[in-house]
C-alpha cells in the first residue's frame, strides 16, 4: 500500500485514492478533423511500461483533486508528484 | 505408561500451575508456560500427525512458526474450533481440547498410510497426470481424494469471538525480539524515535534468552543472563512500546506491514469471552528493522520423516526453556557446531546423549573440545543413510561418507535412539524482507540468501542478515544504527564480547544412502511429502525453473510454505542441473508469513457490519409498511408493498395498476443529484450531454443521455435549469459517485479553462415521485397556492415553493409515462412529505410502489434503464435513440466514436421490443435469441434486457438487443429455453400511450 504525497492534502494512505491511466494524453480539441486511426490512437492506445511510468491520480476519498505522478512499476517508488498543468519533471 | 520427561526447573515454566488438557481424547497434564507441543514431549508423544500424501506417521520437528509437522485442530466440536494450528504455538490453558488432522480414522492407525506403501506409484505429479482422465472419471476420483486428504476441519458455527484492526505509526518498527531486536528497539528509542518493538512469542529475548554456551559471554555474564538484564532495562523506556505474540504477517510497500496481534487464545475459554481475540495491526512505520533471525536447517537423509526426529535448536529448547528432554537416548546429526551446543545442554542436564554424527571430518572449537571431554561418542564423516521405527524414532543407522561426500562406504552401524536431533545450519528468515520488494544475493561462503541492500528506510539486522555469531552480529548492528539513525556514540560501543569459533563447515543438500535414491525416501517438504526424488524427476521432465519445480512437487506450498525445506530443494536443483545456487534464485515468499484467520483479517467488518448501507430518510415508513427491499448499489431500496401476504408478482400487478389508474408514490431520493454552478455551466453541460442545453429556459427539465468518449452510454437522468449560471442534474442511483468523478475529471484536466462547480447534493434532498392521473390532484391538496395548470406548470418544468414552512423543489417531469411530480425537499422532512402525500392521497387510494413497478412501468413506455437495457456496449444509435443526438454540436463527450467504422455498423445489437406469441409467457431476463431452430452452433443475435408481465396491456413485454434489430419490426424470432423454444416477434419498443398522451391526462 503506497503512501502517496497529495499535492493538496500531504501524505495519505493509498486507499484514499483512484489511478486515473496514462498522464499527458490530452483530448483532441477538434475530433472531427482526426481520421479513425487519430482518434483511436487517443481513445484506446496506451504505454504499459515496466519502468518509469506517467500517471494520472486522484485523491478521490479526500480532495477529489486530480494530479499527476511518476512512477517506476517494477519497484512501485513514487518518483515524483505533481500539480495538473504543471511541466512533468524531466528525466 | 507415560513417561514424565519434565528434566529440571525452568524459569519459564510455573511448576505450581498444573494444567490439564486433551489431545486425541486423552487428557494430559502440562504447566503454565508450555506450549501444545511442550507439553506433549513431556508426556513422551511424538507422534502427532499424518503428512498429506502418503500420511506418513509425523512428530514435532521445532519449537516456533515453522513447525511443518504437528498440525492440530484446536478445540474441535466447540464454535471456535480452528484447523492447521502449530501445535509449537499453541500454549496450553485448563480445558485445551486439540486433535492430530490428515488422518482417519485415527493417528494410530490411518487408512491412507497404504499410500505410504504405494508411494512408488505415487510421484510428483501423480495426481495431475493421472487423475485427469479420462475427465468424466474425475467426480469419482475426487470423492476418493478428498475423502482420505484435507487440511482439518473448517468450523461451521459462527464465530462467537470479537476481532478488530487498528492503525499504528511510528518512527521505528522493530520485527523480532532477539537480542539484535532488542538493541536495535532501545537505541532507536532512547534516540528520541517512537519506537514499536513486536515478536511472534509470548517471552521476549529470542534464542539468546536460553543461551547458556560458557564459551560466549557479553560482558562476563553467559548471553542469557545479560539479555535478561537488558529486557528489564527496555521496559522502562518511554518512547518504546512492546508487543508480544504479535507476528507481522506481510510486509507491503512504503513501510506498510500488517501484524496479528494476539489477545486471548492463551486464555481459558471462560476468560476468553467479551474480549478481543485477535487484533489486526497495521503499521505505517518511517523505518522498519527486521530482526527475525534465522530458522535451522533440517538435513536431508533416507526417512528423514519419522516422529523424533527434530531440530537440535529444538531440541535444546525444549531442554533448556520448557525443562522437558524429548528423549531418553539422544542422538545428533549435524554438518556444524551448534548441534554440539544442545548435546551439552542435555548432558549437563542430566539427560543422555548417545552420540553425535557429524558429516565434517573434524573441528577444534571449544565447545566440540568440551563434548569431547564428556565422553560422548562423536562419529565424524559419517552420515545417516537410514532410520528406523514407524510410529517413534528407534534407531539410525550410519555409514562413513566418501571424501567428496557423493557416497558412502564402509559397514552400517545401528545406534539405538528415540530422539534424533538435526542440525542442518542457519537459513536467514528473509521472508519479511523479500516481501517488501527488495531482492536477496547468495553468499557462497556462508550458503544462504542474504538480504543485498539496506535502504534508509529498512534495514536487516542480526542472523536474518546472515550474521550468526554474537561478535558479527553486535559489530554490524552498531554501525548499522549509526549510519542508520545519524548517531554517533551507541552502548554497544562498549559491549565486551567473547565468542568460540567454529572453524570447519561442510554442507551436502542430499545426504547419500547406500541404496539407491529411488529406494529411499528424502523429505525435503514434509507437510507436502516431497522428497528429493521428486525433485529431480522434475528435472528429468524438463521443468527449470524455480517456480515450475515448486508447483509440479509442491514443494513449499504447505501451510508453512516450506520454511524448513526450501533452501534444500533449490540446493538440490542447483546440485543437479549443474548450475550456482545465486543464479537460480529463489522463489516467492509471500504473504502471510504465518496463516491468519478470516476473523483478523475481516475485523469487525461482519454481520451488519459487513458492508455499508444507504438508507433513504422515507425508510422507516417502508420498514413499517412491511416493504421488501433490494439492495441498489449501496442503497436499500423498497422493492414492493406486498400487502395480505401477497407474492412479488401480485404485489407489482397491484401497484403497476393502481399508478396507472389513479396514483402512486415512489421513494426515488436514491437517485444521484449533482450541484452545477458556475458562469459555464451550460457550455459545460453542451459538452457532457449528447443534446443542446444553452438554450433550456430558466425553471425548465431537460432529459440528457452521457457517453463515455468511446460513444457508448454511461447515464442519464433529467437535468433542471435553477437558474441563469445553476443547474441541478439527477443521475442514475448507481451512477451518482462515478458521473460526479467523471465530471471532475473532465474539469479539472481537459476544460480547465471552465468556470464550473460541482457538489453532491444525493443525500441533502429526499424525493417523492407523485405519479398517475390523480396526482395532480393530491399535489393540489398539499400545496394549494400552486397553479398547476399545463400552462403554469407544464410537463419538463420546475417550481420552487413551500409546503407549509418547508421549501420544496418540485419537477413535473416522468418516467413511468404518466402525469407525475417529483417533489424534493430538505433530506431531514423526507418521511413528513411521504406521510403528507399518502394523507392527501388517501381518497384516491394512493399506493406506494418500489422499484420493481418502477422498472415495470418504465418498461411499458420502452424507457431504458443504463446498466440493464445497457451494457457498456450501446450507443444512443444502438438504443434507437437517434433524437436526443445533437447533429448540431460541434463537440460533446463520445461524439468523435459514434462516427467510427464499428459504431456505424448496420448489424449491432439493437434495441427493440418483443412480443411472445403467447401472451402469457413472461421471457425470462437474459435469455438468448435466435432467428433459427435446429442449427448447430447456431447463430445468437441477442438476449432479452428486461421483460415483464404488463398487467396495463394484459400481456407479456419484453426489451431485448438484437443484431441488426432495427430492420427487423414484425420479424419472428426464436428464445430456446431448456424445455421449449418461445416464438417471439419484433415490436417497437414502445408498448403503452405511444403518443405521450397521459403525460398531461
Ligand atoms: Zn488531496
Amino acid at each position: 500500500m503506497f503512501l502517496i504525497n497529495c499535492p493538496y492534502c500531504g501524505e495519505r494512505d493509498q486507499q484514499e485514492f483512484k489511478a486515473g491511466g496514462e498522464a499527458h494524453i490530452e483530448r483532441p480539441k477538434q475530433p472531427t478533423e482526426l481520421s479513425d486511426d487519430e482518434w483511436a490512437e487517443y481513445l484506446f492506445m496506451r504505454k504499459n511500461i515496466k519502468g518509469v511510468q506517467f500517471e494520472r491520480w486522484n485523491h478521490a476519498h479526500g480532495c477529489r483533486k486530480w494530479f499527476n505522478m511518476v512512477r517506476d512499476t517494477s519497484n512501485d517508488e513514487i518518483k515524483a508528484i505533481y500539480k495538473m498543468g504543471e511541466k512533468p519533471p524531466s528525466q | 505408561m507415560t513417561k514424565n520427561l519434565r528434566v529440571k526447573t525452568s524459569e519459564y515454566i510455573d511448576e505450581t500451575n498444573r494444567i490439564s488438557f486433551k489431545f486425541n481424547g486423552k487428557t494430559y497434564h502440562g504447566y503454565k508456560g508450555d506450549t501444545l507441543a511442550s507439553a506433549l514431549l513431556a508426556n513422551d508423544v511424538h507422534l502427532v500427525g499424518r503428512s498429506f500424501k502418503y500420511h506418513r506417521p509425523r512428530g514435532i520437528m521445532s519449537s516456533g512458526s515453522e513447525e511443518p509437522n504437528a498440525i492440530v485442530q484446536i478445540n474441535p466440536n466447540s464454535d471456535r474450533t480452528e484447523p492447521n494450528v502449530r501445535a509449537t504455538e499453541v500454549e496450553i490453558y485448563e480445558g485445551l481440547e486439540a486433535t492430530s488432522q490428515n488422518c482417519w480414522p485415527s493417528v494410530e492407525f490411518d487408512i491412507g498410510g497404504i499410500n505410504n506403501f504405494l508411494s512408488a506409484f505415487l510421484p510428483a505429479g501423480f495426481y495431475y497426470k493421472t487423475f485427469m482422465w479420462p475427465a468424466s472419471f474425475w467426480e469419482k476420483y475426487e470423492f476418493f481424494i478428498r475423502h482420505s486428504a484435507g487440511l482439518g476441519k473448517s468450523p461451521t458455527k459462527n464465530d462467537p469471538d470479537i476481532y478488530d484492526h487498528r492503525n499504528l505509526h511510528f518512527d521505528v518498527l522493530v520485527v523480532g525480539a532477539g537480542i539484535s531486536g532488542i538493541l536495535a528497539a532501545k537505541n532507536a528509542a532512547k534516540n528520541n524515535f517512537k519506537t514499536l518493538l513486536v515478536d511472534e512469542k509470548n517471552e521476549l529475548g529470542g534464542s539468546t534468552i536460553y543461551e547458556n554456551n560458557e564459551f560466549n559471554k557479553i560482558d562476563n555474564k553467559t548471553s542469557s543472563e545479560w539479555l535478561k538484564k537488558e529486557i528489564e532495562e527496555i521496559k522502562g523506556i518511554k518512547n518504546l512500546e512492546i508487543k508480544t505474540r504479535t507476528s507481522v504477517a506481510a510486509y507491503h510497500q512504503y513501510n506498510y506491514l500488517l501484524a496479528r496481534e494476539n489477545l486471548t487464545d492463551h486464555l481459558e475459554t471462560k476468560d476468553k469471552t467479551n474480549k478481543i481475540r485477535q487484533r489486526l495491526l497495521k503499521i505505517r512505520a518511517k523505518k522498519v528493522i527486521l530482526a527475525t533471525g534465522a530458522l535451522e536447517r533440517p538435513l536431508i537423509f533416507n526417512n528423514n520423516d519419522r516422529p523424533g526426529i527434530m531440530l537440535s535448536s529444538a531440541v535444546k529448547k525444549y531442554s533448556e526453556f520448557y525443562g522437558v528432554a524429548c528423549g531418553s537416548k539422544n542422538v545428533f546429526f549435524t554438518n556444524n557446531d551448534s548441534a554440539y551446543e544442545s548435546a551439552l545442554s542435555l548432558y549437563n542436564k542430566g539427560i543422555n546423549v548417545e552420540a553425535i554424527i557429524d558429516i565434517r571430518e573434524q573441528s577444534e572449537s571449544k565447545i566440540v573440545r568440551k563434548v569431547k571431554e564428556t565422553g560422548i561418542k562423536i562419529y565424524w564423516s559419517h552420515s545417516i543413510v537410514d532410520t528406523d521405527g514407524y510410529k517413534r524414532l528407534n534407531s539410525v543407522s550410519i555409514m562413513k561418507l566418501s571424501n567428496d561426500g557423493t557416497s558412502v562406504t564402509g559397514s552400517k552401524i545401528s545406534i539405538s535412539c528415540d530422539c534424533l536431533g538435526v542440525a542442518g545450519g542457519w537459513t536467514p528468515a528473509v521472508h519479511l524482507y523479500t516481501q517488501s520488494g527488495c531482492k536477496l544475493v547468495f553468499d557462497e561462503e556462508k550458503n544462504v540468501f542474504i538480504p543485498n541492500q539496506n535502504t534508509s528506510n529498512q534495514i536487516s539486522v542480526g542472523s536474518c542478515d546472515g550474521d550468526f555469531k554474537i561478535d558479527e552480529i553486535i559489530k554490524n548492528l552498531n554501525q548499522k544504527l549509526k549510519d542508520n539513525f545519524n548517531i554517533k556514540e551507541t552502548d554497544l560501543d562498549n559491549m565486551k564480547v567473547e565468542i568460540d569459533q567454529e572453524n570447519s563447515k561442510r554442507n551436502i543438500w542430499l545426504l547419500p544412502s547406500n541404496k539407491p535414491l529411488g529406494k529411499t525416501k528424502p523429505f525435503v517438504d514434509y507437510q507436502n511429502d516431497a522428497t528429493a526424488k521428486d525433485i529431480k524427476l522434475a528435472l528429468r521432465e524438463g521443468f527449470r525453473s524455480i517456480e515450475h519445480v515448486k508447483r509440479y512437487t509442491t514443494t513449499g506450498m504447505g501451510t508453512d510454505q516450506g520454511k524448513l525445506g526450501n533452501m534444500h530443494a533449490l540446493g538440490i536443483i542447483a546440485d543437479t542441473a549443474g548450475v550456482k545456487m545465486g543464479e537460480l534464485g529463489t522463489t516467492t515468499f509471500r504473504p502471510p508469513y504465518t496463516p491468519l484467520t478470516f476473523g483478523t483479517i475481516v475485523g469487525r467488518n461482519v454481520g451488519k457490519f459487513f458492508d455499508i448501507f444507504r438508507r433513504t430518510p422515507m425508510n422507516n415508513w417502508h420498514v413499517e409498511n412491511k416493504a421488501e427491499f433490494e439492495n441498489v448499489g449501496q442503497w436499500k431500496r423498497a422493492w414492493y408493498y406486498p400487502i395480505n401476504g401477497e407474492t412479488m408478482h401480485q404485489a407489482v400487478q397491484r401497484e403497476s395498476k393502481a399508478a396507472r389508474e389513479s396514483a402512486g408514490i415512489l421513494d426515488a431520493s436514491t437517485l444521484g443529484k449533482i450541484d452545477i454552478q458556475g458562469s459555464d455551466a451550460s457550455e459545460f453541460l453542451n459538452r457532457v450531454y449528447t443534446n443542446a442545453w444553452s438554450k433550456l429556459a430558466i425553471g425548465k427539465c431537460r432529459y440528457g443521455l452521457m457517453l463515455n468518449e468511446d460513444g457508448m452510454v454511461y447515464d442519464d437522468g433529467v437535468t433542471t435549469r435553477l437558474g441563469e449560471n445553476h443547474y441541478i442534474m439527477s443521475t442514475t442511483t448507481g451512477g451518482a459517485a462515478n458521473v460526479l468523478g467523471k465530471l471532475e475529471d473532465y474539469l479539472q484536466t481537459e476544460w480547465p479553462e471552465l468556470d464550473v462547480y460541482l457538489t453532491s447534493v444525493t443525500d441533502h434532498y429526499a424525493t417523492a415521485s407523485l405519479c398517475g392521473p390523480n396526482s395532480k390532484k393530491i399535489l393540489k391538496k398539499i400545496i394549494p397556492d400552486l397553479d398547476l395548470s399545463d400552462e403554469n406548470f407544464p410537463h419538463m418544468s420546475f417550481k420552487e415553493t413551500n409546503i407549509g414552512d418547508i421549501q420544496c423543489r418540485i419537477m413535473r417531469i416522468s418516467f413511468t409515462g404518466e402525469h407525475s411530480y417529483e417533489i424534493n425537499v430538505q433530506a431531514s422532512y423526507g418521511k413528513d412529505l411521504w406521510e403528507k402525500c399518502m394523507e392527501a392521497g388517501k381518497e384516491f387510494n394512493i399506493t406506494p410502489y418500489g422499484t420493481e413497478t418502477m422498472h415495470l412501468l418504465r418498461a411499458e413506455k420502452g424507457f431504458i434503464i443504463v446498466g440493464q437495457d445497457t451494457d457498456g456496449t450501446m450507443t444512443p444509435i444502438d438504443l434507437q435513440m437517434d433524437w436526443i443526438v445533437s447533429k448540431k454540436k460541434y463537440d460533446f463527450i463520445g461524439k468523435r466514436s459514434l462516427y467510427r467504422s464499428d459504431t456505424m455498423r448496420k448489424d449491432r445489437k439493437q434495441l427493440v421490443g418483443l412480443l411472445t406469441d403467447d401472451p402469457k409467457i413472461v421471457l425470462e431476463e437474459g435469455a438468448q435469441i435466435v432467428s433459427k431452430l435446429n442449427q448447430s452452433p447456431v447463430e445468437m443475435l441477442g438476449h432479452v434486457t428486461s421483460s415483464y408481465f404488463s398487467p396495463n396491456l394484459n400481456k407479456s413485454i419484453a426489451l431485448a438487443v438484437v443484431r441488426g434489430g432495427k430492420d427487423m419490426m414484425g420479424k419472428k424470432l426464436f428464445i430456446p429455453m431448456k424445455d421449449k423454444n418461445i416464438n417471439v416477434t419484433v415490436a417497437n419498443p414502445v408498448f403503452y400511450d405511444e403518443k405521450n398522451e397521459r403525460l398531461n391526462a
